[in-house]
């Protein structure tokens, strides 16, 4: 019989853009310490390891068999998923259902980066098959610039209203003691960095950053005796809608727009805004963080500026996103999805400190790829049926 | 472990070079004929799990070059990358969790596209490995070598796994290199990296694999004949090889236990009929055939000696030629999966092992097996 699950603790790294003190594998093996101490778990207590990252930025073949000293996946059973810019949300989903499925009890799932060992654009250029599509519209900040421009001609959205959640995100960040970039900016800062695909600047963008992002998701039977206050997941489910560019239909992110239908659908949420606390939105650049709003059902077409101009997004709004400061101050590729994850999960249990939102009973988690790739996960106080 | 069938099965026939076929190519011809055998269409499969590998396939998020082949558009997909035998433990998992009814698993690779020793090396440490020179050949060298000093295997006994695996290959339509040859013709042939000769080694191979596993009540519903899952287990050993005693496999021990206890098999060797192991090395399929309780440690050689691998022994391995015989990294896990499905319905043609009801089908992840996965799977 398939059991209830829930994430039961987590631990990040530091992120920064150079962790040069540490190599690959004892980052992982600062973000599992970290995870297990958390939860008072130790090594012999995880029955699967399922870890994660993007390949070509390490150049490190079977990452799951390489990071055996840090993951401690020594004689256990240890798996490796990779699906990009949404490999940590793809992870997360993985510890959920194998620890659904009955044959494990506790799964130590594990996402991680070095991005400093890597040229990440040339890295994703990879991504787009060879023939048809890397010589033309390739990397990552391409695809957004052209999603943010169809986005701003089709509803009259400026480039200030996306300054806008890149202020947010940022102040956000400097309550986050784990975050890579912990310094507030202006408006005009963001407006006056520099271009780098016309219309995303600079400040726009997430940066790279190296880090690892552990979660421990334990099965019904397990998780209340490790926690109080376990972060029960309701309800996964993604959605990838590309192989070739003209598979893109760039009015919205449609991937998340069928995902979250799919979600809202399983977990009986009916109005998104009201029903759900807070959002970790896996959201690498300010455009995404109004139009991928709109994907998500939490408003009209065109209507993202304003609930973000209200400040309804904000820490004391309705339905805060990103109390973390989310992926525009940090981004380790292969970690971030389950860094969205592992803060959804903290501001369910109540140990977000900082940037804690008061009693959240609902929070929803999700990844994004640069191949339009949307994964998403709901979590509740409440044990679901 | 609620009841999962295994309802479809597809494969392309493995090839030294397919010029003319994409990845994708290669994934619908599986998907299509795996989809055909369960009787079923792309809109009975609700979730899809891709086996790629960004460094066999060259890509970064190998799996979206697959996605549309393997039918998910406007579904859930996942991608592990690993071995087969891993890519279907995810996908089992994702059924036995409640969260899908019928998965569709798929698998590729082309290693005519390759540079594998490039692409092997890769899998070991920057700093103090890598520029060693080791890759998949050199380092199962030095297993082959340990575990031929530890317990007096011959290279006559190595070889001997080639002569049954290319002449078992013969009975097997997607086989690369079905083949007729000697002992003497294995001993002689090119030093790869010694005690390794060309034919000790599994060849380059382009080719994919789909199967569909489906919960009991589609299963039941779709399938005339369901072939059950009855036990999985997986485990990885240490990272270095100097942490191992190479000529041990305590991992594949682990995994195996796990994998009997699911399925209820206390001697493996009476209770399981044929099994198809990830055979990419001679020698492995003699190590193999003592991680997973076939014979004591050490007497892998005396087993096969005594014919009870070959096609009319006890316990019948790799009747399909094995790795030996075509090896298409990623795909091969799930082809030993499909072949030990094959077996067990007794659809697999002339390569098929009366009374088969009960199988076993083991792949690897990792230089020198670090990581197993045993599936056994019956009527």
């Amino acid at each position: 019989m398939a059991k209830r699950v829930a994430v039961v603790g987590s631990g990040q790294t530091h992120h920064k853009s150079q962790r040069l003190d540490v190599n690959g594998v004892e980052l992982i093996h600062e973000a599992v310490s970290r995870a297990l101490q958390d939860t008072h778990l130790t090594r012999d207590d995880i029955d699967l390891v399922i870890i994660g990252n993007m390949d070509h930025f390490e150049g490190i073949n079977y990452v799951d068999m390489w990071s055996i000293d840090g993951s401690g996946g020594f004689m256990k059973p240890t798996i490796k998923l990779t699906t990009g810019g949404t490999t940590g949300s793809t992870l997360a989903i993985a510890g959920y259902q194998m620890v659904a499925s009955g044959l494990f009890n506790k799964a130590l799932v594990i996402g991680w980066e070095k991005n400093s060992e890597s040229d990440t654009t040339a890295a994703i250029n990879t991504a787009f098959d060879p023939v048809w599509d890397r010589l033309t519209f390739a990397g990552a900040i391409g695809g957004l610039a052209l999603e943010a421009s169809v986005y701003m001609h089709s509803y009259g959205v400026t480039e200030k209203d996306a300054a806008r959640v890149v202020v947010r995100d940022r102040k956000n960040a400097c309550g986050n003691p784990y975050a890579h970039l912990r310094k507030e900016v202006t408006m005009e800062e963001v407006l006056r960095s520099p271009m780098l695909c016309d219309p995303v600047k600079l400040l726009d963008m997430c940066p790279r950053s190296d880090g690892a992002c552990a979660v421990i998701f334990a099965s019904e039977d397990v998780a209340e005796k490790i926690t109080d206050t376990p972060a029960w997941i309701w309800g996964v489910a993604n959605r990838h809608l590309y192989t070739f560019i003209n598979d893109v239909n760039f009015h919205g992110l449609h991937s998340l727009k069928n995902a979250s239908k799919e979600l809202y659908q399983k977990c009986g949420i009916k109005e998104p805004l009201k029903e759900i606390d807070v959002i970790e939105l896996y959201q690498p650049y300010s455009f995404g963080g109004l139009l991928w709003l709109e994907s998500l059902g939490l408003c009209g077409d065109g209507e993202a500026p304003q609930l973000v101009w209200d400040g309804v997004t904000d820490m004391g709004g309705e339905l805060p996103i990103n109390p973390s400061g989310g992926v525009i101050p940090t981004n380790p590729i292969g970690a971030t999805g389950l860094i969205r994850c592992a803060e959804a999960a903290m501001q369910i249990m109540g140990k977000a400190e900082g940037h804690q939102i008061q009693d959240v009973k609902i929070a929803m988690s999700t990844g994004f790829g640069g191949c339009m790739w949307s994964d998403m996960l709901l979590y509740g106080k409440k044990k679901p049926k | 472990m609620d009841r999962v069938a295994i309802v479809g099965i597809g494969m392309t026939k493995q090839e030294r070079r397919k010029n003319a076929e994409t990845f994708s190519d290669m994934v619908f011809e599986a998907v299509t004929k795996a989809l055909n055998d369960a009787e079923m269409t792309i809109q009975d499969i609700d979730n899809i799990v891709t086996g790629c590998n960004d460094f066999w396939d060259g890509r970064t998020i190998s799996s979206m070059a697959v996605g549309d082949a393997s039918g998910a558009w406007d579904k859930n997909i996942s991608c592990v990358e690993g071995d087969g035998t891993f890519v279907a433990l995810y996908g089992l998992t994702r059924i036995l969790s409640g969260s899908y009814r019928t998965t569709l698993i798929t698998a590729h690779s082309k290693g005519s596209e390759s540079i594998s020793s490039l692409i092997t090396n890769a899998m070991f440490d920057p700093i103090y490995t890598r520029p060693l020179g080791l890759d998949a050949i050199t380092s199962s060298a030095l297993q082959a070598r340990r575990y031929m000093e530890q317990y007096g295997i011959t290279e006559e006994q190595c070889a001997r796994v080639s002569v049954k695996n290319h002449k078992n290959a013969k009975n097997n339509p997607y086989a690369q290199l079905p083949m007729d040859i000697s002992v003497e013709d294995v001993l002689r042939s090119r030093i790869l990296s010694s005690p390794i000769k060309l034919l000790d080694a599994s060849p380059i191979s382009d080719g994919a694999c789909a199967i569909i596993l489906a919960n009991e009540e589609i299963a039941k519903r779709f399938s005339k004949h369901p072939v059950w899952i009855k036990g999985v287990g997986c485990c990885a050993d240490a990272y270095h090889l100097g942490d191992r005693d190479l000529s041990e496999s305590r991992s594949l021990e682990k995994a195996a236990r796990t994998a009997y206890q699911m399925a209820g098999i206390q001697n493996p060797l009476k209770e399981i009929h044929v099994a198809e192991l990830y055979d990419a090395f001679t020698y492995q399929e003699l190590m193999w055939t003592e991680g997973l309780g076939f014979c004591n440690q050490g007497d892998g050689g005396k087993l096969l000696e005594k014919g009870e691998t070959g096609m009319d022994g006890s316990i019948p391995v790799n009747p399909s030629g094995g790795c030996l015989s075509a090896h298409a990294v990623i795909t091969a896990g799930l082809i030993r999966i499909a072949e030990a499905a094959l077996q067990v319905r007794g659809d697999a043609g002339r390569r098929q092992i009366s009374a088969a009801k009960t199988a076993l089908a083991h792949g690897i992840n990792g230089p020198c097996g670090q990581s197993h996965c045993v599936w056994i799977v019956g009527k």
